[in-house]
Order: C-alpha cells, then sequence, then structure tokens
C-alpha cells in the first residue's frame, strides 16, 4: 500500500485520499462512489476541488480523520479509496 | 415501486402529518438542524418543561414538541430529526423532510453552528428552496468567539434573504432575540416565495428543464409545495417523494397529464445536453456546497486559521496510536473507581438509616399489634427489598450517571468510536455500534433507542441485539456488591477500591468482546452482510455545563431509573416474602420453584434461588441480589446484615463459592434484557421475531459460557 502511495505520489496523478498520508492536504479531482455512499460524500461537501486535510489515524490505521470544510469527519478506507485527489 | 411502499410499511394511506394544534392561533414552527449543533438546548431552552416526545406517523423517528408563548401568541416548536442534508438517504432525513413539506409548519429555525458555518449552510440553502419562511439561528455564538471566529450576521441575512439570529442556546444569550424573529415571520404574509429567499441557479439546460416543469407543478401542486424544489426532485429521480406526495397529498403527481408531459419534455432537454440523473444531482449537490462556501468566506472571519489547533492536539493524544486505547480503559477504569469508592460510604449512610426505619416500623406493628402475616408482607417483604434497591443503586447511580454524561457533554464519546471502529469493521458491524453501545451503559434501552443512528437496516439490527451485552447502570450495583464481597477482600486498605475497578473494568471489557463477538458470528449467519458505508463526525470539544449535567443525570436519568426499579421492588419483594411464606407439603412455595430449577443451576455454577431472582429481575436488573438475599434470609436463617462482611457470610451460608460469585457476574452480564428493554426492541424492530432473537441470543451466550466456566473450574479442581 505505502509503496503504491510512493509511486502515485512521484508520477504526479491522482491518488486514492485513503494514501493521502497524515498532515498533507489535497484536492478532490474525482469522486468514484456510487449510490448511497456517493450522496453522503456529497453531503459532507466532497464535490470536486474540494480541498481535504489528512489530520490522523485511529489507533489501528483505519478509519482516518479528514478535515473537509471546517468539519472532522473519519471514512474508512473503502469509502476513502473512491476519492480520487490530488496532493498539493 | 410496489415493493418499496410495502416494505417501508407506509402503503397505508390517511396519513396525519399535521401536529394537532393546541390552541386555536398557535402557531408551529419546525426546528431543523445539524446534528451536534446545539439544536436540543435551543429546543429546551424555548419550551422548558411543556415538552412531550410523539412519534412521527409510521415511522419509529420520534419527534419532540414542546410549546412557548412569545408577545401573546402560542407557538409549538416541533423538533424534527437532526440532519445534514433533505435529499431523504435515510429514515431522519425524510422524516425531516416531510415534516417541512407536508407538516404544515408556520416557520422553520434552521439551527447552525458557528463554529462550523459552512458545512450547515448546506442544509440552510436547502431548506430555503423548499420554503421562504425560515429564521436561520447561528448557534454557539460565544464558542466560535472563544475560537476567534467571526461571523457577519447582518451580512448573512443580506446573502440569504431570511432573518438569522445568533444565540448561544446553554446561556441563553439571543433566544429573545429569535423568538422576536420567529413572531414576525409567521406574522407576514404567507406562501412558498415569500420576500426573497436565496435561490441557487444551477447549470443553464438544468434550468430550462426546471423552467419547463414549473407551470403545471405550480397548478398541480396548488401551493401546497414549491414548484421549482418539486421540480428538481423529479428531475433528479426522488421516487421517495413522489412516495410521499401519494401520502400525503393523496395523488399521483407524475400520472396527472400535464405534469407527465412537462416532465417528458424536461428529461428530453437535459438527456440532449448529456446530463444523466447521477450528473444532474452532482450538479445539484455542487451548486449547493459552493454556493455555500461562496457565503461561508464573505461571512466568516477566522483571525487566526489554525484554530482548532487545541482540539487537534487533544486528538492526537486521545486517538493515538499508543495511547488511544490505554487512555480510554484508564477513563473508563478512572471513572469505575470513582463510583465505587464514592459509593460506599454514602451506601452504608443510606443502609443504616433506612434499616433504623424498618426497626422502627417493626415496633410500630408491634405496638398496634398487626398479625405476623402482615408485618412480614409489608416490612420483611416490601420494605426490606426497597431499602436494599435504594440503599444500593442510589449512591452508584448518582455518581456514575453525571460522569458519563460529563465525557458525553465533552464530546468524547465519538473519539471511543473512532478508536474502536477498526474492530466493528472486522465484525462486519456499523462503525456507529460503538456510540450505540456507550449508550448502553446509561441504560440498554437507551442504547437500542440510539440504533437509530445506524440507518442499515442489517447493522441496527446487529446494534440492536448486542446492546444488552454491555451492563447497564441498574447491573452495576450487583456487579460491585459481588466484587467488593468476594475478591476485593484480599487485599485490606486503599487498595481494595482500585483492585474492584480493575475487576469491573475487566467485566466490561469481557461484555465489549462479547458484543464484537456476537456481531460477527451474526454477520456470519443470520444477518449476513457486509459492512455499509458510513462517515463519523469527530465534533470539536466542549466546554461542558456542570450544573446542567448534574440536573440532567440525576433527574432525567437517575431519578428515572431508581423509580422504576422501586416500582418494580415493591412487589417483587411481597411475591418472594408471599412464597417463602406459602408451604406445600411441608415445603415452601420458593423452595419448590428454587428446587425445580436447582440441577439446572447448579449446571451453570448457580443455584435455584440465584436463577428464580433472574427471572424474577426481569422487570428491572437492579432487584437481583436484594431478592437473592431475600430469599436466603426467608428460608430460615432469619439474620441482621449491617456491612457487605456480614452479607458475604449470609452468601456463604448458602453454599456460595468463588465460583458462584463468578457465575453470578458472568450471568448478570449476559442473560435476557429487562422487560424496558424488550419493549423497547419489540418497538424499535416492529417485530416479535427480532425480539425474541434479542432475548435469546445473551441468554443463550450466558448459559454456555456460565457452563464452560463451571465445568472447566470443576475439572481443574478449583471448585
Amino acid at each position: 500500500m505505502k509503496q503504491n502511495a510512493d509511486l502515485y505520489m512521484k508520477h504526479d496523478q491522482f491518488i486514492p485520499l485513503s494514501f493521502l498520508p497524515t498532515g498533507k492536504k489535497a484536492r478532490v479531482r474525482a469522486l468514484m462512489s456510487k449510490g448511497i455512499s456517493r450522496r453522503r460524500m456529497l453531503d459532507l461537501g466532497l464535490i470536486l476541488d474540494t480541498e481535504v486535510e489528512a489530520l490522523q489515524k485511529s489507533p489501528f490505521g483505519d478509519p482516518v480523520a479528514y478535515l473537509v470544510r471546517g468539519a472532522v469527519i473519519a471514512l474508512r478506507s473503502e469509502e476513502a479509496s473512491d476519492i480520487l485527489v490530488e496532493a498539493m | 415501486m410496489g415493493l418499496t411502499k410495502q416494505s417501508t410499511g407506509s402503503s397505508v394511506l390517511g396519513f396525519k402529518p399535521h401536529i394537532e394544534r393546541q390552541h386555536p392561533g398557535q402557531k408551529i414552527i419546525a426546528l431543523a438542524g445539524n446534528p451536534n449543533v446545539g439544536k436540543s438546548t435551543v429546543f429546551n431552552s424555548l419550551t422548558g418543561m411543556r415538552q412531550h416526545t410523539g412519534n412521527w406517523p409510521g415511522k419509529t423517528v420520534s419527534i419532540a414538541q414542546g410549546s412557548f408563548f412569545h408577545k401573546g401568541v402560542h407557538f409549538l416548536l416541533v423538533d424534527i430529526p437532526g440532519t445534514y442534508s433533505l435529499m431523504a438517504n435515510s429514515v431522519e432525513e425524510g422524516v425531516a423532510r416531510d415534516f417541512i413539506c407536508f407538516g404544515d409548519p408556520d416557520a422553520v429555525i434552521v439551527v447552525t453552528d458557528a463554529t462550523c458555518l459552512e458545512r450547515n449552510l448546506n442544509l440552510v440553502l436547502q431548506v430555503l428552496e423548499v420554503t421562504g419562511n425560515v429564521v436561520v439561528c447561528v448557534n454557539l455564538i460565544d464558542d466560535a468567539r472563544r475560537r476567534k471566529i467571526r461571523i457577519d450576521l447582518e451580512e448573512l441575512s443580506r446573502l440569504l434573504g431570511v432573518t438569522v439570529a445568533g444565540t448561544s442556546a446553554r446561556s441563553g444569550k439571543g433566544l429573545d432575540r429569535l423568538m422576536d424573529e420567529v413572531w414576525t415571520v409567521t406574522h407576514e404574509k404567507p406562501g412558498c416565495c415569500r420576500g426573497s429567499p436565496l435561490k441557487i441557479r444551477y447549470h443553464e439546460a438544468v434550468e430550462s428543464a426546471v423552467g419547463l416543469m414549473e407551470p403545471s407543478l405550480e397548478a398541480a401542486l396548488n401551493k401546497k409545495l414549491c414548484a421549482r424544489w418539486t421540480a428538481l426532485r423529479l428531475l433528479e429521480g426522488d421516487e421517495n417523494l413522489l412516495e410521499s406526495i401519494r401520502n400525503y397529498l393523496g395523488y399521483d403527481l407524475l400520472a396527472l397529464e400535464a405534469v407527465s408531459n412537462s416532465f417528458q419534455k424536461a428529461r428530453k432537454i437535459l438527456i440532449d445536453a448529456g446530463i444523466d440523473q447521477d450528473l444532474f444531482r452532482d450538479i445539484i449537490v455542487s451548486g449547493i456546497v459552493r454556493k455555500a462556501e461562496e457565503i461561508s468566506r464573505r461571512v466568516v472571519a477566522m483571525e487566526e486559521p489554525g484554530h482548532y489547533t487545541r482540539d487537534r492536539k487533544i486528538d492526537r493524544v486521545l486517538t493515538s496510536r499508543t495511547w488511544g486505547i490505554p487512555i480510554m480503559i484508564a477513563m473508563l477504569g478512572v471513572i469505575l473507581w470513582i463510583t465505587i469508592t464514592g459509593a460506599n460510604y454514602p451506601s452504608a449512610l443510606l443502609a443504616d438509616a433506612l434499616f433504623w426505619v424498618e426497626d422502627q416500623m417493626t415496633a410500630l406493628f408491634l405496638s398496634i399489634g398487626a398479625p405476623a402475616w402482615l408485618h412480614g408482607l409489608l416490612v420483611t417483604g416490601m420494605y426490606r427489598t426497597l431499602a436494599w434497591v435504594v440503599s444500593v443503586m442510589l449512591p452508584p447511580m448518582a455518581i456514575f450517571f453525571p460522569l458519563f454524561t460529563l465525557l458525553e457533554d465533552l464530546g468524547y464519546l465519538p473519539r471511543v468510536a473512532f478508536n474502536l471502529d477498526s474492530f466493528f469493521k472486522k465484525a462486519c458491524a456499523h462503525g456507529k455500534q460503538a456510540l450505540t453501545m456507550c449508550m448502553g451503559f446509561g441504560c440498554n434501552a437507551a442504547g437500542v433507542v440510539g440504533c437509530r443512528i445506524i440507518d442499515s437496516p442489517r447493522e441496527r439490527l446487529i446494534a440492536t441485539i448486542t446492546n444488552s451485552f454491555v451492563p447497564c447502570n441498574g447491573r452495576f450495583p450487583t456487579l460491585i456488591a459481588i466484587i467488593t464481597m468476594f475478591f476485593a477482600g484480599i487485599i485490606e486498605g486503599p487498595f481494595r477500591s482500585v483492585i474492584s475497578a480493575l475487576m469491573l473494568t475487566g467485566v466490561i471489557l469481557l461484555g465489549v468482546m462479547m458484543t464484537l463477538l456476537v456481531s460477527r458470528i451474526l454477520s456470519r449467519t443470520i444477518l449476513k452482510g457486509l459492512p455499509s458505508s458510513f462517515t463519523l463526525e469527530l465534533p470539536p470539544y466542549r466546554k461542558p455545563q456542570v450544573g446542567r449535567i448534574l440536573v440532567r443525570s440525576l433527574l432525567d436519568r437517575t431519578l428515572f431509573v431508581l423509580g422504576r426499579a422501586v416500582a418494580v421492588a415493591a412487589p417483587a419483594g411481597m411475591v418472594i416474602w408471599a412464597m417463602s411464606n406459602i408451604h406445600i407439603g411441608g415445603l415452601s412455595l420458593l423452595s419448590h420453584c428454587a428446587g425445580f430449577l436447582d440441577p439446572f443451576a447448579r449446571l451453570i455454577g448457580m443455584d435455584g434461588c440465584i436463577i428464580m431472582a433472574f427471572i424474577m429481575g426481569f422487570p428491572a436488573n437492579e432487584i437481583v441480589i436484594p431478592l437473592v438475599i431475600m430469599s436466603y434470609m426467608s428460608t430460615g436463617s432469619m439474620m441482621e446484615f449491617e456491612s457487605l462482611v456480614r452479607l458475604r457470610e449470609l452468601l456463604a451460608a448458602n453454599g456460595w463459592t468463588w465460583l458462584t460469585a463468578v457465575c453470578v457476574m458472568l450471568f448478570s452480564l449476559m442473560h435476557w434484557p429487562c422487560s424496558t428493554t424488550c419493549l423497547t426492541i419489540r418497538k424499535e424492530t416492529q417485530s416479535w421475531k427480532w425480539t425474541l432473537i434479542s432475548f435469546l441470543v445473551p441468554t443463550a451466550a450466558g448459559i454456555l459460557i456460565c457452563f464452560i466456566t463451571a465445568s472447566v473450574a470443576r475439572l481443574l479442581g478449583l471448585s
């Protein structure tokens, strides 16, 4: 997982939000989630170009807390990996 | 569609969405808002004690109503469920939307959080699309000021086109102004487009499609619903709204020819522009979110952008890889230690006082020459059980409840869910189950009601069935008493209560592990499935209000639970006394029953009297230990008990060993939920089948684990 993340970062491509290291910020570039999960992400304000910051991992690494539009939201890796972001 | 109608159970026509007015001319005000924004504080501050809770017709979501009187007008405030959106993604959102649309409120107050205004504006903008009769309440304004966030309320009001009132509901600040604004809004001319509330302009194709549908919808809806908003929902493919319209307004909107024709034409415009339903929804949501962002940028000023650094620092410790779990367990241990230590002295004092009263009552009965059976029934039976319940239960509850409410108020519980989520994911359960589990510590019935926050039915059932694996406050006194009598005694002195607290923590952790294990088993068997998506908000830490915590936890929780226990203990005490004094064939009725249960009870490490007490404790778990004591005392060896030491002697005289104590604790942790919880489960699941399963699962687990414990101990010759 970690290696993959580094690879993506080097190539300056979009990475799944779940790969974003804590303390780093990124912009949402594509939302791949479907159905109810997609609606929930949109309700949180995770639309294109939204700035997201990975704040903190939980004790077992998953879920991770993100700062989205002033609110702290915890997402499991399943949801976060459907959000493609570009690291800033 | 037919399937949906049946499965939601709302196919019954003739819904009465209107809240009954208590006075003619009373104005109905809906109170909307995101979760965690102090909505209920606003509600309580405005309505005080004039409240009651009812269920929304056909749904299990409860709606609290309260009234207030302002400037000569009666207002009925309806607290609709806290939601992030009105898109009807969940039951709560559906109810919130239906009330705003069809509940005919004279105005809607949208409560927002000043410290997180941008996200809250999302809901405000959605409500504004439905109705213009809105007052925006920017709450927690003092919190925001402390975090150096300033909000230009006038500019916000100008941009939104509706009135805005800043409040700090905890201290009551700004509530008068809020009521003034509500009064004004409800006394201007009604209608869906009063004044000029903000309307968001979307993509061109969306606007022309909506514009095409509006005339036909306006004619069809006859001002009962905003035509523009309805057009947007129809084009978005919101089947749920069509269903609500059918239920509340009594007709099928798309069956009307004019509407159906314009709908087809509008759809064509969108298809030609390459907009399918998913994209349409994205356009709408993005439009709203962007608008919220834009408004927020203009009205919110943060002096220091790192205004949450303090919260982040706290989180970095409380949810860290190294310290997150240890701190959580330590915090639980400390709370239990304070409860046990603090409860000892007042418990003894209360017992002394109450048993002194018993002596006086006995003297009184003797002096008036009352028959022995009457004295037995009322004093030895009823009063003594009552005295026990009160002196054993009241002190720990009066200490535990406020401490627990304090953690709740601080905002720690969502962090518990964050820390534990990984386990719940492995158990294929919902992350919010950690929260409902925490609620179970207070009261399992409350925990079961709390399961509503889980919107996937499968995961909600898992959380409901496993809720009673965490010991509720009614079971703490049982556990504490047994631990103190049988295990803490190995050490003398100040460490005694530390040992007790550690053991109790261990019992609770066992309960948590059982919750996870049983959840996993359920996910693999009768409730097969994968964990559904969920998001968990970690709200800012808030300064707790100590005074309010004390009042709320002592009055609302402690006295309520104690009252229920007392109401059950009184008759149960009489029944036990009667059973032990009515003799059939030389043996008391109690001995017959206990004897009947005894072989089975011995198998799982207990005896017949204990199982009898558990069965009679079905209405309230608190009375189990008092009932055990009553039945031992009445079967001959009458003795006075001054202390837990003497009590231990009584239990030991009746054959209790350490193994009996362990099995009673395990069975107390895992047996059927109390009757209140069972009834609540029935109400929440609308099914006797799931109630029965919720009854059987913990019972089977308890019997199995007690059996294994007892057998292993006996095989190893430990007992």
